[in-house]
């Protein structure tokens, strides 16, 4: 995946190098500007087995800041923040694998390098008794929760 | 051998006989007798699917997820206008603009159409509401949560859109929506059961082309329905995969 550039990132910014899960190297910017999820919407995406994004509906493609097709065939890493531990992912991988629900508060990147609190919910698409992908759906999360998530997330 | 119908019962009463000239219009098209029967609450629609004795029906979302996952139902159409979406209203003159005004203790005004109290206590939690510490009083009919709210006996009360549009003009007057919402995926089915499978190719393509001839333009009419589109298997797994995120 492409490095993010200065040019997409209005103002001041800091770097983060990501090394993701499948070897790959990406150089993130991110900034201190939040983007709320509107009131009364819901956030969707599937992937297949191995996280690539087959799908994504509106509301995930206005969230995020990125165009419909640099999203599908994309890792759903794409969206990853620095701030959000990798305990919180292996955690929802290795629940979803195991056909349970996972939920959990995310706090994920965009392409400006702002960012956006979401309440996820992430379960495994089972067809004839095999797990053929992944839907996740996002909703609004209250101010109390993600408070609470940001101090946890800082100990992890 | 005679099939049987029913619509899950969240529907707009002015719309009962809407479903019966569709029903009337169905048996002619696919040369099969049906009997519709309409049940008055969730609770004895339930009963019967649990006791076998529905082979066809327009679910909501939330029964559908049970016909197709646990009874083997298969989809075979859907509204082509119609989503399910939900609103929260207050009284005009209430003090709340918007979800995270409100606070513990709220007074909720809801009917138990599952779908819609799923969607609106979603709607809630920006607020920190949930079950725990909300009251909620439930009615029968949509109209009931309206009185509830122009009373003041409720603070805010749940609604489909559409049943919230097809109040009056007067009681939409004295009612303010503060959060309306913008799902589109999550839509009522129409399934047919193991039992009428082998006429689910028939019924879709009598769906289907219903629009195209007077009689069944005006069946359409009489429901509100723009026309029927196919929904594919996958299609409803995806919905159904939706709602089962969204469950408790
Ligand atoms: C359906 C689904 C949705 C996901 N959504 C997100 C997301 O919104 N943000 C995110 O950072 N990771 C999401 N993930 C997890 C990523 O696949 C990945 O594990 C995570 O970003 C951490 O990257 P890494 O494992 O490569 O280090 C999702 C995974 C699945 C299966």
């Amino acid at each position: 995946m492409k490095n993010m550039t200065p040019d997409d990132i209005p103002g001041e910014y800091q770097e983060h190098m990501f090394n993701y899960h499948d070897g790959t190297q990406r150089k993130v910017l991110f900034t201190n500007i939040e983007t709320q999820l509107p009131e009364g919407r819901l956030i969707v995406s599937r992937t297949d087995l191995n996280g690539l994004i087959t799908d994504v509906n509106p509301s995930f493609i206005e969230m995020s800041a990125y165009h419909k097709d640099e999203l599908i065939g994309q890792p759903h890493y794409i969206l990853r923040h620095p701030e959000m531990p990798s305990a919180a992912f292996n955690d929802l991988w290795s629940t979803v694998k195991q056909r349970s629900k996972w939920h959990g508060y995310v706090k994920n990147l965009r392409k400006d390098g702002g960012f956006y609190w979401v309440y996820a919910t992430v379960i495994a698409n089972i067809r004839n008794g095999a797990i053929t992908g992944f839907t996740s759906v996002r909703r609004r999360a209250s101010r109390t929760k993600i408070d609470e998530s940001e101090t946890l997330y800082q100990t992890l | 051998m005679t099939y049987n119908f029913t619509v899950s019962p969240d529907f707009n009463p002015g719309h009962i006989s809407g479903w019966f000239i569709f029903n009337t219009w169905l048996q002619r098209a696919i040369n099969e007798e049906i009997h519709l029967e309409l049940y008055n609450s969730a609770h004895e629609q339930r009963k019967a699917i649990a006791d076998d004795q529905v082979e066809l029906i327009y679910a909501n979302p939330y029964d559908a997820t049970a016909l197709v996952r646990d009874k083997g139902f298969i989809p075979v159409a859907q509204a082509g206008n119609k989503t399910d979406e939900a609103i929260i209203a207050v009284n005009q003159e209430s003090p709340i603009l918007n979800i995270e005004q409100l606070s513990g203790g709220t007074r909720i005004s809801s009917t138990d159409d599952p779908d819609v109290r799923m969607m609106c206590m979603i709607m809630l939690e920006p607020a920190g509401l949930n079950k725990s510490n909300t009251i909620t009083t439930q009615r029968d009919a949509y109209i009931l949560i309206a009185k509830d709210l122009l009373k003041n006996d409720a603070d805010i009360g749940f609604f489909l859109e559409e049943t919230y549009s097809e109040l009056s003009e007067m009681t939409r007057k004295q009612l303010r929506p503060i959060v309306r919402s913008q799902i589109h995926v999550i839509h009522h089915l129409l399934l047919v059961g193991p039992q009428l499978a082998h006429k689910k190719d028939k019924i879709q393509s009598s769906l289907l082309s219903m629009a195209d001839d007077s009689k069944g333009a005006g069946v359409l009419k009489s429901l509100d329905f723009e026309r029927w589109v196919a929904v594919e298997q996958e299609e409803a797994e995806f919905m159904i995969d939706l709602m089962d995120t969204l469950a408790e």
